[in-house]
């Protein structure tokens, strides 16, 4: 997929720097890509700064963190001048976000109906019975058999795949342009996670969203994404099209395919990754 | 082949349910063997009621001759069988240095040669001595997962459980620990029961695996088997399948 028109996320020369009592930590240290109606992946291990990214996108960075970049800007509205109104305007509505653990991130005192109508009511001045409606119209859009009982259950009710079918349902009941999920399935049995995926790419494609997906699963991300980004120490080392994996010119993004263990090959040991300490220049 | 350890009808219940139901394996000395299955379907409760962690209600475990029934273990069984755990965050006494992790299990066993154990430990897990005092929050996840391992194998066992050692570690440091468990297996004849929900995994480090679900084995296969994709039963074609990565269909 090409990018045609305007791009629906700017980021241009982004940096998260915490400071911490020894000296500053740059978590992301200037990112830079542009992102259409298409399914971006952002792979990289932990610390590489790849959640931080989407955190800052979606204006969740903690407070004493600073953020700066050239630009910022969905759609052409500039993030970062923003007010925080206009900001939780934008977050659940046009913008919105999966965590990787419905156990943690879903309300456990609410059950799983309201939290989705509560996002409703939030955004959109709508009746309680039509929120409702809504809400179970989405619960079976993810697949959710009996929508009804699940509607009424609390979030520790529910399996796994159950809980994130139930987030994905409440993130995408607004209709955002926007959709970032971090690490969605990592959380979730394999056979699941295949489930899961299957849903968030039907409903990505039929509502024409732009994705972000965040993961450390670089495999994973290439085979369900148009486009990856390769992060490392908080910077892209490599851009790709997802189809072009094979054809990866970084050590970092080679070692990375290189280093699992997959059926059928015989490597023993296993070739390491020699990180050379020029990738975190 | 001599069964290193060999596990007859396990049974576990919790309460009204059935977490083992009536698992049993021979896995020879020397042998590495893997485990396989998602979430609930027994594979931990197998290792924690092998290790001693958990009771069993029915069946027999044999371990080098030796018979244990329940809870119950001596000195002896600790000695032979040693386990990693998955998460290198939760499996280190927080507030313990490493050289106080590694003393301890030697001062239960009644080693003299202390000094001598304890940095060979640490040389043999590749981190040198260097890191004998520090805390294990002063440690990186690969770093903490090696502790673990040292502190395993500083007993000298003969078998060693792995429950899931590399689950919670980046693809790349994930790398490096299965290259340092084939290289102790290697050295010292070690047998191996590694749980995993990652077939790749298992097909690496494994020669014979076991799927189970919902408390039961569903089938025993060698490791070519998955190369061949001669199996018989269906969850673990699924299983196959969903470890090849999402289609779009």
């Amino acid at each position: 997929m090409t990018m045609s028109g305007k791009p629906l996320l700017t980021v241009e020369d982004l940096r998260v720097t915490f400071p911490t009592r020894t000296g500053d930590v740059q978590a992301v240290r200037g990112v830079s890509f542009a992102l259409g109606r298409e399914r971006l992946g952002i792979v990289g291990e932990s610390g590489s700064g790849k959640s931080q990214t989407g955190r800052a996108i979606m204006g969740l960075t903690p407070g004493h963190a600073k953020i700066s970049a050239r630009k910022l800007a969905f759609g052409d509205r500039d993030l970062l001048r923003m007010r925080a109104s206009e900001r939780r305007h934008l977050r659940g509505k046009k913008v919105a976000m999966i965590l990787q653990d419905p156990k943690y991130s879903l309300n456990p005192v609410m059950t799983i109906g309201r939290q989705i109508v509560e996002t409703l009511k939030t955004h959109e001045r709508i009746s309680t019975s039509a929120a409702k409606a809504r809400a179970l119209a989405m619960l079976e859009a993810v697949q959710i058999n009996d929508p009804e009982r699940v509607f009424s259950l609390y979030p520790h009710e529910v399996s796994g795949g159950m809980g994130q079918r139930a987030m994905i349902a409440m993130m995408l009941v607004c209709g955002p342009e926007l959709l970032i999920a971090d690490e969605p399935t990592s959380a979730l049995d394999v056979t699941v996670q295949l489930e899961v995926l299957d849903i968030l790419d039907r409903l990505v494609a039929d509502r024409g969203m732009g994705l972000i997906f965040i993961s450390h699963d670089l495999r994973l991300v290439s085979s369900f994404c148009d486009r990856v980004i390769v992060m490392y120490a908080g910077r892209i080392v490599e851009e790709l099209p997802a189809a072009n994996l094979a054809d990866a010119q970084h050590p970092y993004t080679r070692g990375l395919l290189n280093c699992l263990p997959t059926i059928g090959s015989d490597r023993h040991p296993l070739p390491v990754l020699d990180r050379k300490p020029e990738w975190a220049l | 082949m001599t069964s290193a350890l060999s596990i007859r009808d396990m049974v576990v219940i919790y309460d009204e349910f059935t977490a083992l139901d009536h698992v049993s394996f021979d896995i020879g000395a020397g042998e590495s063997f893997g485990i396989v299955g998602e979430s609930g379907s027994g594979k931990s409760t197998l290792l924690r009621a092998v290790s001693g962690l958990a009771s069993f209600d029915q069946g027999t475990l044999t371990v080098n001759g030796h018979s244990y029934s329940g809870r119950k273990r001596d000195k002896e069984f600790y000695r032979t069988v040693q386990m990693v755990f998955q998460d290198p965050y939760g499996s280190l006494h927080p507030r313990q240095t490493v050289d106080r992790l590694l003393l301890e299990p030697l001062l239960i066993h009644g080693f003299t040669d202390i000094e001598t154990r304890i940095n060979r430990a640490l040389d043999e897990v590749g981190l040198g001595s260097g890191f004998r005092f520090r805390y294990s929050h002063q440690l990186s996840g690969g770093q903490r997962q090696r502790i673990a391992i040292a502190r395993a194998l500083i007993l000298e066992p003969k078998i060693l459980l792995l429950d899931e050692p590399t689950s919670a570690l980046d693809a790349s440091i994930q790398a490096e620990i299965l290259n340092l468990l084939e290289q102790a297996r290697r050295d010292r004849n070690l047998t191996f029961v590694m749980v995993s929900h990652d077939l790749g995994v298992i097909s690496h480090m494994c020669e014979r695996l076991a799927v189970m679900k919902n408390g039961k084995v569903v089938e025993t296969v060698p490791r070519k088997a998955l190369e061949n994709r001669e199996f018989s039963a269906d969850y673990t074609r699924q299983l196959l399948v969903a470890s090849e990565g999402f289609r779009r269909g």
